[in-house]
């Protein structure tokens, strides 16, 4: 980049000492829990709800609400920033994570190297598995103690909080192993395909 | 262009980084007294489509950076490249821009970007815009486009507002429909209303949407663009109405403020 240019008047309202070091460049701290999809909010009820893992056509596993409810349940508490630039600290999600998914397929581990998240609605987004595995991700159902509302992605949503949150798909349905990485929805229309908010990783080429 | 010469170059501009660079004010226009329009140059700005955004970046004198997005209200044939911004009470970024930056100022931005709500002459069929408050500023891209480029198909926007001067580009609205008789525009005053109103007084609901959007054998498209609670209940409603989910493009804001 050239010279720097500096806002004459312009001062930081917002931030202090204390998230320095917990908010990744080009974010702020928000309070709120901000709402952001492309289309409608898909209406799913719970008891219609089911979640698989696929690949190559066939399903690994296959859950519907309730035997999704009897699996491993996990608390995370963690982080989350958005790519439209706000991040909100410590929410605290509930839910299944992938490591207890590949189990309870009897999977020891993910059998390629990429996934694909399908959602209601027609969204989807690809991730490295390698970023799933290890606690890292998990299928939530509830947050802060709550089943997810609708809007914020229920009755499930993925998280994947060490990415920017479109990767935490809403609405998630299926993850289909694949051999090689794809674009999703978003990653279709311009935004990075890995998403790392540290390298600040929002758009094509970033 | 042959096939083989073209993959490199699709390849080249798929990843051709947004970089950020210098926009600076050429103009400022007072829009609604909270809500002001931002004219700028952009020396490299290489064309966008109607509904996408950019991001600006501000730089304190201590190096402190924010950034945030903002829709772009120009069409594509304009040079220059206009923002328009509400200002949000206890924002960090919004009072500046709309209260302390003067004409010749610099500050960086990157764009366009957004690739999903995006609407041009070319999708042809009915155009159908729904807005609450500031959400009118990517649709009105949309609708200077089509003014522009001289095109007849039939649009509906409808417009809610909290009092009548707080309905951004008012006047330039007014007169794209006197002169577009295939244009139809329903605004609703949901808290104050002047004197003799005859518009609609009340929240954006079913009847509303029933009677001023196109029906769903039309196939409008349909984007909707506002405050988080009017999107969610506006799409609702239309999936509702028969409307194909897959019809309907929304951007929400809010509450985070900016």
């Amino acid at each position: 980049m050239s010279e720097r240019i500096v806002s004459r008047g312009f001062t930081s309202r917002r931030q202090g000492q204390t998230v320095k070091g917990r908010l990744p460049p080009g974010q702020y701290v928000t309070s709120g829990f901000p709402i952001l999809s492309a289309g409608p909010t898909p209406q799913t009820k719970a008891e219609d709800w089911t979640f698989g893992l696929e690949l190559k056509g066939s399903m690994l596993g296959e859950w519907n609400f309730a035997e999704f409810a009897a699996l491993p349940q996990t608390t995370l508490t963690t982080d989350i920033h958005c790519v439209t630039k706000w991040s909100k600290f410590d929410t605290a999600w509930r839910g299944v994570t992938f490591d207890d998914l590949l189990k309870a397929a009897g999977l020891e581990e993910a059998p390629t190297p990429y996934v694909m998240a399908h959602c209601d609605g027609g969204y989807t987004t690809n991730l490295p598995t390698e970023d799933l595995v290890d606690g890292q991700a998990m299928i939530a159902t509830l947050y802060d103690g709550s089943p997810i509302l609708p809007a914020h992605g229920g009755p499930a949503r993925l998280l994947v909080p060490h990415l920017y949150f479109w990767k935490s798909a809403k609405w998630v349905r299926s993850l289909s192993f694949m051999e090689h990485d794809e674009p999703g929805f978003w990653e279709q229309l311009g935004y990075h395909n890995y998403g790392d908010p540290w390298k600040e990783q929002r758009y094509d080429g970033d | 262009m042959t096939a083989t010469d073209a993959t490199p170059a699709t390849a080249a501009s798929e990843r051709r980084k947004v970089e950020w660079q210098p926009a600076q004010v050429r103009k400022i226009l007072a829009e609604t007294p909270s809500v002001k329009s931002l004219v700028l140059h952009v020396a490299d700005w290489q064309g966008h489509l109607p509904g996408q955004h950019v991001d600006i970046r501000l730089t304190a004198e201590d190096g402190y950076q924010a950034q945030r997005s903002y829709s772009i209200a120009s069409p594509p044939e304009e040079e220059l490249v206009t923002l328009t911004v509400e200002r949000v009470e206890d924002g960090e970024v919004s009072p500046y821009l709309v209260d302390e930056l003067r004409l010749g100022d610099t500050f960086e931005l990157r764009g366009p970007i957004g690739g999903y709500f995006v609407w041009t002459i070319a999708t042809r069929g009915p155009l159908c815009l729904v807005a609450g408050g500031s959400g009118v500023v990517p649709l009105m891209a949309m609708l200077r486009h089509r003014c522009k480029r001289g095109y007849r198909g039939p649009v509906s926007l409808l417009y809610s507002s909290r009092s009548l001067d707080e309905v951004i580009y008012r006047e330039e609205i007014e007169a794209m429909a006197k002169r577009a008789p295939e244009l139809r525009v329903v605004n609703t005053l949901t808290r104050k209303q002047p004197p003799g109103w005859s518009g609609y007084s009340r929240r954006i609901d079913r009847s509303m949407l029933g009677s001023t959007c196109f029906p769903p054998q039309e196939k409008p498209a349909i984007f909707v663009c506002g405050p988080t609670s009017l999107v969610e209940n506006v799409a609702k409603t239309l999936v509702e109405l028969g409307h194909n989910p897959l019809t309907i493009k929304t951007e929400r804001f809010g509450p985070s403020g900016g």
